[in-house]
């Protein structure tokens, strides 16, 4: 789904934050912004939830550990319990290594795959980058489909803030 | 770049000032001109030696692994030395890209492409070992736990050498993730400047559709960190996990509850006299030497002294512990390595990896890049004959004098060690033509790092005191 916005280009970070946060204290509706790089500072100055991330990370790390361990219980204890130098069948301590391997492999790819999933940064997505955002320029979007967007309003408060060039844009997400 | 990154006791991380476009043209340009004379060379040499190891390995495959120096006595040798001096190297990039980045490192980030792209080719070429060794490496499969029609005869799950086996393919899948993750932003760099229909195409392709997005960034940021996270205790398992092969054997020599720390801090010793021998050649060639200064270089050594540091207490302990143990066995097989027949092999991994080092701690020499590649190629040699010696000499002379015999490697053996130098030369000379050796987007956000603000594009004024402007962003 495409979304039509009215794009704010700023040739450095300080200003696209200034402009980011001064949008948001002036209730624009702030669609996104577009940098180069990862801009210390936007997540507060959009105003993002932390990311849900983290809890992925940690369920799925926990998938790892249960499935790595019930693997190594199952075929050691259950399947073909072998005698292995005399030691027990399930020698837990022994297990240790590959449970961990395995809680870091699972915990990696899932999150990983969330990422992707849910930023829909997937092979096969065609990019609709803004101009030079992947170069050089930072870009803040106003949504123009929403009733509180106001033309003026936002691209008065861009240019105020030092947009170089304000224009009317479609983004893909 | 934000002025929170001002300060006037930082020392900026680029050895010249540049725009943001100019450090993405710099970086991409190699990837858009015809390679040179040196590059070719360079080219056909590593891809001669590849050759050779291709041949010898197919000769070994096609015969049987008795083409080997091995024997009754001495069943491990050069592969499984090659084998973890090749993991080692890996570990340095993985130290550069996530556990300097725990700590905030910024000047990993003119490092961390290369030095991660590296693991990978080092782990690759660790990886053929332990698989030729097989014999019959079309059935390394069953190395994996999979319901089979041997009544579902499992792997053992006690053995550190299956250990092994998930520490390498989770260290490789999990490095090659956070490398590719990485690598997203600069691929949609290249795409968008790129003028070559099949390289925008490609490249748009493995860029994933990326846009730049704040959301996705932030996102991005928190991904990253994971995955730092999960990468730094991985990297200290893996040559945890190497070292116990050994360690849990009962020879003298390897049966040591030293090993883990010490098989780790040799890793990183070694992958980063590897790092610097690869990046000294890169920066000169690829003219990145303001963008991979003499600070990076700089530090890297001293993160040799203290790892080498590390290494030599491990040396001296093992001797204080064979003699303090009582144990006449441990004894002996310590003895064997410094006055024994291969005694040229002990003395030449103490001169390189004890000795050598220790230049480092002169300023000239740290600061001077003949000196530290010359220095780094040494370290290489010494870190090979430390696997070497631990692993011969604590084999060729066991309990039983009877028993007693020498290991020789057969040129099949040295040609298959030339081979994989060859892949790994092969491998990192291709990746600096076909994708961003220093990463773009990173390079980015640290470039004004300690640069005064007023210079660029922000009017004074804007800012107020930056002083001022620092506490505030502290504190949000």
């Amino acid at each position: 789904m495409s979304h039509k916005v009215l794009v704010g280009y700023f040739d450095s970070e300080d200003r696209l934050l200034a402009a980011t946060r001064a949008a948001r204290a002036a209730n624009l509706p702030v669609h996104d912004v577009y940098t180069p790089y990862a801009v210390h500072g936007m997540e507060e100055a959009l105003g993002l939830r932390h990311s849900r991330l983290t809890w992925v990370c940690f369920a799925a790390g926990l998938f790892g550990l249960l499935s790595a361990v019930s693997l190594q219980y199952f075929t050691s204890v259950v399947s073909w319990p072998l005698n292995v130098g005399g030691k027990p069948f399930n020698s837990a301590p022994a297990f240790v290594p590959v449970s961990f391997e395995l809680t870091v492999l699972i915990a990696g790819l899932v999150t990983v795959a969330a990422f992707f999933l849910r930023s829909w940064v997937l092979p096969g997505v065609s990019a609709h980058a803004l101009p030079r955002v992947t170069n050089d320029r930072f870009a803040l979007a106003i949504a123009t489909e929403v009733a509180r967007f106001d033309p003026d309003e936002a691209s008065g408060l861009m240019r105020r803030h030092g947009a170089v060039e304000t224009e009317l844009a479609e983004v893909a997400r | 770049m934000s002025d929170s990154h001002v300060s006037s006791l930082r020392v900026p991380l680029l050895a010249e000032e540049r725009t943001l476009a100019q450090l993405t043209e710099e970086i991409s340009a190699p990837l858009e001109r015809r390679p040179g004379a040196a590059f070719w060379g360079a080219f056909a040499l590593s891809f001669s030696a590849l050759c050779v190891g291709v041949g010898m390995v197919t000769y070994q495959i096609a015969t049987g692994v008795g083409v080997w120096g091995l024997n009754k006595t001495v069943g491990w040798a050069f592969d499984i030395t090659n084998f973890v001096f090749w993991v080692g190297i890996g570990h340095a990039g993985t130290l550069i890209s996530a556990i300097l980045f725990l700590f905030r490192q910024k000047w990993r980030t003119s490092i961390n492409r290369a030095a991660e792209a590296m693991t990978l080719f080092a782990v690759i070429c660790a990886a053929i070992f332990p698989l030729i060794h097989m014999g019959r490496p079309w059935l390394a499969f069953w190395m994996f736990p999979y319901p089979n029609s041997r009544g579902s005869l499992w792997v053992n799950f006690r053995s550190p050498l299956l250990w092994d086996v998930f520490a390498i393919s989770t260290y490789f899948t999990i490095s090659a993730v956070f490398w590719y993750v990485g690598l997203i932003p600069d691929l949609a760099t290249v795409r968008d400047r790129t003028k070559s229909k099949l390289r925008r195409f490609v490249f748009g392709l493995m860029s994933f559709g990326w846009t730049g997005s704040g959301r996705t960034w932030a996102r991005y940021e928190t991904l990253y960190l994971l995955l730092a996270g999960l990468a730094t205790p991985l990297v200290v398992s893996v040559h945890t996990i190497v070292s116990m092969d050994f360690a849990t054997s009962v020879i003298p020599g390897w049966h040591t509850t030293i090993f883990p720390p010490y098989f780790v801090a040799g890793a990183v010793f070694s992958g980063f006299a590897m790092v610097l021998t690869l990046i000294i050649i890169t920066r000169k060639v690829l003219g990145f030497e303001h963008l991979i200064t003499v600070r990076h270089l700089e530090n890297m050594t001293k993160v040799i002294i203290v790892t080498g540091g590390i290494v030599s207490l491990a040396y001296a302990t093992e001797f204080f512990i064979a003699w303090y143990s009582g144990n006449p066995y441990e004894l002996f097989a310590f003895k064997n390595r410094a006055l024994g027949p291969f005694n040229w092999a002990y003395w030449t991994m103490v001169s390189c990896n004890v000795l050598s080092p220790q230049l480092f701690w002169f300023k000239k020499i740290r600061t001077s890049v003949a000196a530290i590649f010359l220095l780094s190629l040494v370290i290489n040699v010494g870190m090979w004959f430390e696997r070497f010696v631990i692993i011969v000499t604590s084999l060729h002379r066991d309990f039983l004098p009877s028993s007693w015999s020498m290991y020789r490697p057969t040129v099949i053996e040295v040609g298959t060690l030339i081979g994989t130098f060859g892949l790994f030369f092969t491998l990192f000379l291709v990746f600096t033509r076909l994708l961003p050796v220093i990463s773009i987007g990173e390079l980015k956000a640290v470039s004004r790092w300690a640069r005064g603000p007023a210079r660029h594009d922000v009017p004074a004024a804007a800012h107020g005191a930056p002083g001022a402007r620092h506490a505030g962003k502290e504190a949000a």
